[in-house]
């Protein structure tokens, strides 16, 4: 995984609630087998409106996405987190997140970053009204900054850490394999086993 | 103080513990299927691992498969690409996989408990959110994304934040011809789509535990929907008589130490839910979406909401939002909206009760000129069944199709999906804007519901069919 420290960049403001997962990207993009290549697909229906936000030439180049409440719901897609990445966006921030999609961004190095819908709202302002906006996401001081704002954030200490180290959860995992294996030996036998090995 | 039968799930399967970690969880059952695992596999491949518990993990096909011609090679070539992954994938390292053509394929969620294998106090997990339908078994069964299917492939376990428990106690009776799915899509409307952020929710009281596992599993199904990411019912009688027998149940006395175990996931009397949400069973009436997400419900009698009835800002614009999606006007009758197509199908009606409740509404009827509809059961052991009962008659004979198990239209990755601008009543559990087709237009609903939808050819209920004052529908939506 990519580490996360501080990032800084231009923002694209997405006022919408609720904005699921098939949004993000499309199921018949989900047939790729890769995890690069969905930058495409990602809000394909939306940006074929000229309209749309994200088509805006201003908005081009800008790499924090700021959403209305419950960004993310849901289908599971890892699929969405790599196509926001791929098309260059390095953190989003939300007043809600969706468990799984929050989740699957942290796995990624995608930052989520929960603020109250007051700030998000004071951050639409700003960027809408001066497009070339800076917002800087600061992991180290768990803080988003931007013209006259100034918002703590929360998230928990261990994703924190494995962010800032751009750490692999399975390596860090199988350095508890006799954990894992005292554990198996003691699983009731009625248990039900796919295949007998 | 008691725990809470998530609790008791939880804490039955923590490998370690440590402050300030999560806990690192074990996993008992892992379902794959085409659409979340290949990158999975490639990180194993690239980091030179295995596979750590062959025998605890089981694949399938389902999101891309065909529902027509499938003995023939499948048209469209990433769909097929995709599907040989997993046949690569499951045949190199080892898994045990049901492929297209196999009498056990099926809708992941949907094979899993057919098989046995979705057991009381069991951790489930699947790179697919619908994988809380397992939870009406009494498992903690949760959706993943691709990195942790990766990460339980390679280690059988996963590091998770505890959850806290919201309990959903439902009493009374439903009312006739009110199904779980009417209840669960009601849940949804009352809590939210965030509702359930963070919890894991326990369905629980006198009208939960009247249901089937079938119900129960539309039920828990949709919990995601909620914004959980799990759902959960206590193992009851109801649903040891449900596995005893089945291919990887427990025998003899294996079987009895089984459900001595499973007897006791229950909430205790004294545990403490983080949450309550209290449901009255006999208020509920058939229940069907508007919007464009599974929150924008209403009952079926009920009219187009107002988007400026809503206080909140975000709420009303998201119902502005969905209703010129959706091309309907406030106030205007949800039993006037045309549909074009009817489905009945997915993991969350696509098991044989629902088929039979469908069949049961379209016996001797007609599907309504210009209405397509479609019947895709869950999986092969379904659709065997339901020729054997001759449910297939009756879908064919009322001019429905009868189609070949998958996910189908719930999802749109293989050839069957909405139109631009097609409007369906689908018995699945997502009304996202294009998520049955690009443009396409969905009201979740009942099997029941589906079934006099088709024949009235606008959203209707089973009464509605013996209504002498029944009309076809209007002009225009």
């Amino acid at each position: 995984m990519e580490a996360f420290t501080t990032h800084s960049g231009r923002a694209v403001p997405l006022r919408r609630s609720n904005v699921d997962t098939d949004q993000i990207i499309p199921a018949h993009w989900l047939k790729k087998v890769t995890r690069h290549g969905f930058e495409d697909g990602l809000f394909e229906a939306w940006r074929r409106d000229d309209d749309f936000v994200l088509n805006h030439r201003e908005r081009q180049g800008a790499t924090v996405l700021v959403a209305g409440p419950d960004f993310g719901t849901g289908s599971s897609r890892e699929h969405a987190v790599w196509a926001l990445q791929n098309y260059g966006f390095k953190a989003v921030i939300s007043s809600r997140f969706a468990d799984i999609f929050r989740g699957n961004s942290l796995k990624n190095g995608l930052l989520t970053v929960v603020l109250p819908q007051e700030t998000v709202e004071l951050l639409w302002e700003l960027t809408e009204a001066d497009p070339g906006a800076g917002i800087t996401v600061d992991l180290p001081a768990r803080e988003v900054r931007a013209e006259g704002v100034v918002a703590a954030f929360e998230l928990d200490e261990h994703a924190r850490w494995r962010l800032l180290n751009g750490l692999d959860d399975i390596s860090l995992t199988l350095q508890n394999e006799a954990d894992i294996t005292a554990y198996e030996t003691s699983r009731h036998s009625f248990k039900p086993r796919t295949i007998e090995v | 103080m008691g725990r809470t039968l998530a609790e008791k799930v939880w804490d039955d399967h923590v490998v370690r513990r440590a402050e300030g970690e999560p806990d690192l969880l074990f996993i008992d059952l892992h379902l794959l299927h085409e659409v979340t695992s290949p990158q999975a596999f490639d990180g194993l491949r690239e980091n030179g691992r295995r596979v750590r518990r062959l025998d605890l993990t089981i694949a399938t096909e389902d999101h891309n498969t065909p529902t027509l011609d499938i003995d023939k090679p499948i048209a469209d070539p990433v769909s097929r690409a995709q599907l040989e992954t997993l046949r690569k994938n499951c045949a190199e390292f080892g898994v045990r996989l049901h492929p297209l053509g196999d009498v056990e394929q099926g809708v992941v969620h949907v094979v899993g408990p057919q098989l046995g294998l979705t057991q009381p106090g069991a951790t489930v997990v699947c790179g697919d959110s619908h994988t809380s339908t397992h939870g009406a078994f009494g498992a903690l069964a949760f959706g993943i994304g691709t990195s942790q299917v990766e990460h339980v492939l390679a280690t059988q376990t996963l590091p998770m934040t505890r959850p806290r428990t919201m309990a959903i106690t439902v009493e009374g009776e439903l009312p006739d011809g009110v199904t779980a799915k009417d209840l669960i899509l009601a849940i949804i409307a009352r809590i939210g789509t965030g509702g359930g952020q963070g919890y894991v929710l326990e369905y629980r009281g006198s009208a939960i535990e009247k249901l089937s596992m079938e119900a129960r599993m539309t039920i828990c199904n949709m919990s995601i929907e909620a914004g959980a990411r799990a759902g959960m019912i206590a193992p009851d009688q109801t649903t040891f008589d449900y596995l005893e027998g089945r291919d990887h149940a427990p025998e003899g006395e294996e079987w009895d130490a089984a459900v001595a175990y499973w007897r006791t996931l229950r909430s205790d009397d004294d545990a403490v839910f983080d949450a309550e949400v209290f449901i009255d069973a006999a208020a509920l009436s058939p229940f069907v979406t508007w919007g464009t997400n599974p929150g924008q419900g209403a009952p079926l009698s009920a009219s187009v909401p107002d988007p400026a009835s809503y206080e909140d800002a975000s709420e009303r614009h998201a119902a502005e939002r969905a209703l010129e999606y959706m091309g309907l006007t406030a106030g205007q009758p949800l039993r006037d909206i045309r549909v074009d197509t009817v489905f009945v199908g997915s993991c969350t009606n696509g098991r044989i009760e629902d088929l039979r409740a469908a069949a049961d509404v379209l016996g001797g009827r007609k599907v309504a000129g210009g209405v397509r509809m479609l019947v895709v059961p869950g999986s092969v052991r379904v659709a065997l069944q339901a020729v054997e009962e001759g449910l297939d008659k009756v879908f064919k004979q009322a001019g429905a199709e009868w189609r070949h198990a998958g996910c189908s239209m719930c999802l749109g990755m293989n050839p069957d999906q909405l139109a631009p601008g097609e409007r369906s009543a689908s018995t699945s559990n997502r009304n996202f804007e294009g998520r049955q087709g690009k443009g396409g237009r969905t009201h979740l609903v009942s099997p029941q519901v589906a079934a006099a939808t088709a024949v009235l050819g606008r959203l209707a209920s089973p009464a509605d069919l013996t209504d002498a004052s029944a009309t076809p529908a209007p002009a225009g939506v």
